[in-house]
């Protein structure tokens, strides 16, 4: 006897469902919220309008990160008073609500999608969510975690669960070997720049194949971390044993016994040969290159060895328009070869490439260079934990050596909620997820890259190929 | 939240696709902790020049859509950051409608927990409407969540699908977490099972 084969969303969903009433969405239980200073204030304060608890404080986790400096000086004595009573509001939210938080100060904190995983909170096989988009990163363990609006937060705040209408499946196969210089980054540009920053809107993305397998855990939520930007509820990877190997010994990780239970739950979770798939996708790692992105939408990137391209050849008008108006923005020229493009800042940091393994990868390549001086460039760790580690490892003295700044963890410049912010007119090479336009500071240019692609771009000042980079040391 | 059945008001086109989050409400109003007073905010960085003063060739600063309630624009709208504060943002400034021929997932859902209808028609229809909203002073629409239809005097007329529970709550009103708290029986009795499976557990 066997059952329909399943994919690893649909197990995943099955097991949280509590109720389908007719004709009204799917009641899902969410095993976990992970909260921040900016989208959670209003739902705390709904709980009090309305005399409402939160129903399970264990399974909620705190911390700042959007707008706290990246400072030392900055973060002692927060000087924006508006984000300062944020930060107060949710520290005084916790307390009153028995909520764990990772304070400013505490050796746990950084931003919720990296210290969820460092921790060993996030697992295989739950529910995951959090008023943040990229809440998809957690999917790269086999979660199901997607961002939700303030009204939603304070719905799991009171309920531990949220209505939710299922959403369609899309497997998206990467395969084959990835080429030199060719990293994470790269495969989730390449697809958003394939599908479109709608491509996969409505549907939870698994992805799949060999060189998705090759990735390391840590790439692997580069990958999902994306997920939102081509639209989509979710990003997943079924969990194997890199993935049990990542989470062994974390600090909420199972022990003894309750470990060995839990990996054999989490093994149940892959897609079972022949499940179906609502859409499917293949794409061959061989062909991919590194990217960047051109223009004020995720979707609007290019292969580092092209060249801007021309509106002209769009027919749709809509879309001629949008390439024109994006173009000004980014005050480029068509036709202008990607390489020769300057740069003023680099940023290398943020929820999709701000861990260790990133940090190592933009040290690799900056070692024994020194940054341009016309450029200014800062690192910005994840979290505590990834600064700690950094700094155990040198990492830290070769980016100072270089002549980049050494920061305080947090979102930082990815949003430019703190002081970390560009002005009008510069252009940055950013290892972050989004180029919309004022994204990183009003008027402010951002080209999305890989660590290693922006640490490059740092030293010589303009766009390379990572590929050709001559290696120091 | 303010039920909703039928508006007929002024119809402002903003002729873009993609149009992000960020734009609708630009990351410096996100600090505030309070729930509305973000009309003023919506599309700063389009309705204000870098010295903060307006734009005039932003259309919402163009005297002829004041006062309008329907939004009309391009596909995949609201797309990028889950923040709320774009659907209250919107509500704030006096729009309950938004016409488009796509919506991104988070904001679909935020809209509808702030009353906002979202009308999602074929791009040749949402084309024709930036057209009348751009040519035609006073263009009006009116929006009928009971019929699901778009209309204007002049003969226009589509239908557009919500999902009949969608519907239900926006005509009502209603808030969901106490439409939540009637399966309170069936919540108790999952969670106390679910509560077993250690490996689903965040500490």
């Amino acid at each position: 006897m066997s059952s329909k084969p399943k994919t690893l969303f649909e197990k995943v969903w099955e097991q949280h469902v509590v109720v389908e009433p007719e004709g009204e969405p799917t009641l899902l239980y969410i095993d976990l919220q992970l909260l921040h200073e900016v989208t959670s204030p209003q739902a705390f304060e709904g709980l009090r309008l309305t005399g409402r608890k939160v129903r399970r404080p264990d399974r909620c986790i705190a911390t700042v990160d959007h707008n706290v400096p990246t400072t030392k000086e900055g973060r002692l004595k927060i000087v924006d008073q508006i984000a300062a009573t944020q930060i107060a509001a949710l520290r005084s939210n916790c307390a009153e609500f028995g909520i764990e938080l990772y304070d400013v100060d505490s050796p746990e904190q950084g931003i919720v999608h990296v210290i969820g995983p460092e921790l060993g909170i996030t697992k295989p096989g739950m529910t995951i969510v959090c008023g943040d988009s990229h809440t998809s990163t957690h999917g790269a363990f086999g979660a199901l975690a997607f961002g939700i609006g303030t009204s939603e937060v304070e719905h799991v705040l009171a309920t531990q669960t949220l209505p939710q209408s299922k959403p369609k499946t899309f497997r998206i196969a990467i395969e084959g070997e990835l080429p030199r210089g060719v990293t994470a980054k790269d495969i989730i540009l390449a697809i958003i720049g394939q599908i479109g920053t709608d491509g996969a809107t409505g549907c939870v993305v698994e992805y799949a194949g060999s060189a998705i397998r090759a990735l390391s855990m840590e790439g692997r939520m580069t990958v999902c971390n994306m997920s939102i930007e081509a639209g989509a509820r979710a990003g997943m990877i079924a969990p194997d044993e890199k993935t049990f190997a990542y989470l062994k010994g974390r600090r909420f990780s199972p022990k003894g016994a309750e470990w060995d239970k839990a990996v054999a739950e989490w093994k149940k979770l892959p897609t079972d040969p022949g499940a179906k798939f609502d859409r499917e996708l293949v794409i061959d790692a061989a062909k991919l290159t590194p990217y960047v992105s051109w223009g004020t939408s995720p979707g609007m990137v290019a292969p580092i060895t092209a060249s801007v391209p021309d509106p002209a050849a769009t027919q749709n008008e809509q879309e001629r328009k949008g390439l024109e108006r994006a173009l000004e923005y980014m005050n480029l020229k068509a036709g202008t070869p990607l390489q020769e493009v300057e740069i003023d800042r680099v940023f290398i940091g943020s929820c999709t490439n701000g861990r260790l393994e990133d940090l190592r990868a933009a040290a690799h390549i900056a070692r024994g260079y020194k940054v341009s001086t016309k450029v200014s460039a800062m690192v910005v760790p994840g979290s505590q934990a990834v600064k700690d580690q950094a700094e155990k490892e040198g990492l830290d003295r070769i980016f100072r050596e270089a002549g980049f700044e050494w920061r305080e963890p947090g979102c930082s410049m990815c949003l430019a909620m703190n002081p970390d912010i560009l002005a009008p007119g510069e252009r940055c090479a950013s290892t972050s997820n989004r180029n919309f336009e004022g994204r990183q500071g009003r008027g402010g240019r951002t080209h999305l890259v890989s660590p290693e692609m922006a640490a490059a771009a740092a030293i010589t000042g303009h766009f390379v190929d990572i590929r050709k980079w001559e290696v120091k040391g | 939240m303010n039920p909703f059945r039928k508006l007929t008001a002024l119809a402002a086109p903003l002729d873009r696709t993609n149009v992000d989050t960020d734009q609708i409400i630009p990351k410096q109003f996100l600090k505030r902790i309070e729930r509305t007073g973000y009309g003023e905010f919506l599309f700063y960085d389009w309705r204000k020049n870098a010295a903060g003063d307006p734009d005039p060739a932003f259309v919402l600063n163009d005297p002829r859509y004041k006062g309008a309630q329907i939004l009309i624009a391009g596909k995949n709208f609201a797309c990028g950051s889950s923040r709320e504060h774009a659907a209250w943002a919107l509500e704030n400034y006096g729009f309950r409608v938004v016409i488009a021929p796509s919506f991104a997932d988070i904001f679909f859902s935020n809209a509808g927990k702030n009353g906002i209808v979202l009308a999602r028609l074929s791009e040749e229809q949402v084309a024709e409407l930036l057209n009348n909203a751009k040519t035609i002073p006073n263009y009006q629409l009116t929006v009928s969540l009971e019929e699901q239809t778009v209309t204007d005097s002049k003969g226009f007329k589509a239908s557009f699908e919500v999902d009949p529970f969608r519907k239900f709550c926006l005509i009502e009103g209603l808030d969901d977490i106490g439409l939540t708290l009637r399966h309170q029986a069936a919540l108790d009795a999952f969670e106390t099972r679910h509560d077993q499976a250690n490996w689903l557990k965040a500490k």
